[in-house]
């Protein structure tokens, strides 16, 4: 069964939170990594890497520089 | 003394060590005669003859929060935990970014990094690899993440000098101010390379002690038993200011770091030359560079590492160029041997010897070597003179590096 947009919300806000520090609670899904999160580049690739691990879906980096906010991302691993 | 140049203060200065996670929890059990050696229980202590070392006393990720400690190598963690506490410690509220450098070395750079990482990418593949891994096992990481830290533009640096790599960079940050590019540096070594393959490695080199049926009696500088070093791992750091910036400020200052001198041996790349001549240059060099005499100076923290070869010689040295009477001390029989972090410890024990007026003692010298004319402070610590007083921190490296850091009282 697929994951409903809340709980991958809540897998990417844990994974955030775990490589970043930034509290699960701010990851909303409007935010911009870069603009809001302070979230650098290669951050930005370990959090691909753990999605990857978390949600069984690969980001190639091709598509990875696309994914601006979470909302991106949530709709990238839903397909 | 020569005054017609710049003098360049101790404001401030951290540590953590095998003995505290500070540089006075560190200092209080150095004074105490306590050894921070201990029995390894790691799962790979079976491939290795040596199953002890001096690990630090507080983990660095227990005061690092997870996600900055997750990116960082250990010797980075180690020396970012003692950088913080020299900053804080000195007090500097306001500084120039471009009168404000970095000189912090480790004498083997990310070295636990670089073998896990080579597992992962062996058994992951390189997609696994953390897109940290290169600025963690860069020996310069360490002086990268406190630069960044404190927001030194001047100029961060990272010497490597093997075991005399902490001491080099406390002298290179002398040389920075007095020759006007920098007002404040801090500066300093860590080391973090308690793992099997450096023990197997320096084993094999047949370095290190092996007596593991006594860990804490095995670091024993001069005593005729002494059978090689202890490993240990750790971080200490100064900052150093020029005397004009400090008093305009305000700041308590700790000691004058008054000079180094450094040397090579030219001779092999792991033995100490067997007359001490390199070493006599350096300390000649230090005495000259910091407008000392021997008479001066009343404490050596000498390098001292428990190997067979180089303790009686470096007292021979000390007895040749300053003298028979300064206490000279080895701590690394309580700390063990921290390598490119030895030099910034024992850099920071030099300085609080001056500020409080007191040697710490060497343990574990049950039997004395022969040969040895100068006054060693054995057992517990000794008082030093009031006035106005100088010490000498020494620290030499495989690779035939020798430094000597001069310090002298406020």
């Amino acid at each position: 069964m697929a994951m409903t947009e809340q709980e991958i919300l809540a897998g990417i806000g844990k994974i955030i939170n775990e490589i970043t520090g930034i509290p699960a609670a701010e990851v909303t899904p409007e935010k911009s990594f870069v603009d809001d999160l302070d979230i650098d580049s290669l951050s930005m690739v370990e959090i691909a890497v753990a999605a990857q691990d978390e949600f069984g879906v690969e980001i190639p980096d091709d598509q990875l520089k696309h994914l601006k906010t979470v909302k991106d991302v949530i709709g990238y691993i839903q397909g | 003394m020569s005054t017609d140049r710049v003098r360049v203060v101790v404001t401030g200065f951290g540590a953590t060590t095998p003995l505290g996670g500070d540089a006075a929890s560190t200092w209080s059990a150095l004074l105490a005669g306590q050894s921070g050696v201990r029995t390894l229980t790691e799962d790979w202590i079976d491939s290795v003859p040596v199953k002890f070392a001096a690990v630090a006393a507080v983990d660095p990720t227990e005061v690092l929060p997870r996600p900055e400690a997750r990116r960082l190598d250990r010797a980075e963690q180690l020396a970012l935990v003692a950088a913080r506490e020299a900053w804080a410690h000195a007090g500097i509220e306001k500084v120039d970014p471009e009168r404000l450098g970095v000189v912090v070395g480790s004498g083997i750079g990310g070295i636990t990094t670089i073998l896990s990482a080579y597992d992962t990418f062996k058994e992951k593949g390189w997609q696994r690899l953390s897109p940290f891994t290169v600025p963690m096992l860069m020996p310069n990481g360490p002086a990268g993440w406190i630069g960044i830290e404190v927001g030194a533009r001047a100029g961060v640096h990272a010497t490597v000098s093997a075991c005399a790599t902490g001491a080099e960079s406390i002298g290179y940050a002398i040389e920075m101010i007095r020759s006007g590019r920098a007002d404040v540096i801090v500066a300093g070594g860590t080391e973090a390379a308690i793992h099997p393959l450096n023990i197997g490695s320096f084993a094999a080199m047949r370095a290190m002690s092996t007596r593991n049926d006594d860990p804490q009696g095995a670091s024993r500088p001069w005593d005729r038993a002494r059978d090689g070093f202890v490993l240990g791992e750790g971080a200490g750091i100064l900052v150093l200011e020029s005397e004009e910036h400090a008093r305009a400020r305000g700041a308590t200052i700790y000691a004058v770091a008054a000079g180094v001198g450094y040397s090579a041996d030219a001779h092999h790349i792991a033995q100490p030359e067997p007359t001490g001549a390199g070493v006599m240059l350096a300390m000649r060099r230090a005495l000259e560079n910091s407008g000392l005499t021997g008479q001066d100076v009343k404490h050596v923290n000498a390098h001292a590492t428990s190997t067979p070869a180089g303790d009686v010689v470096e007292t021979i040295a000390i007895k040749e160029v300053i003298g028979g009477h300064p206490l000279v001390t080895g701590t690394k029989s309580m700390t063990g041997h921290l390598l490119g972090g030895a030099g910034g410890i024992e850099s920071v024990f030099t300085v609080l010897a001056l500020h409080e007026r007191v040697a710490p003692g060497t343990i574990n010298v049950d039997d004395l070597d022969d040969g040895i004319e100068v006054d060693l402070v054995l057992g517990g610590p000794r008082t030093l003179p009031g006035g106005q007083i100088a010490a000498i921190n020494n620290s030499f490296g495989f690779g035939g590096h020798d430094v000597a850091v001069a310090f002298t009282s406020v």
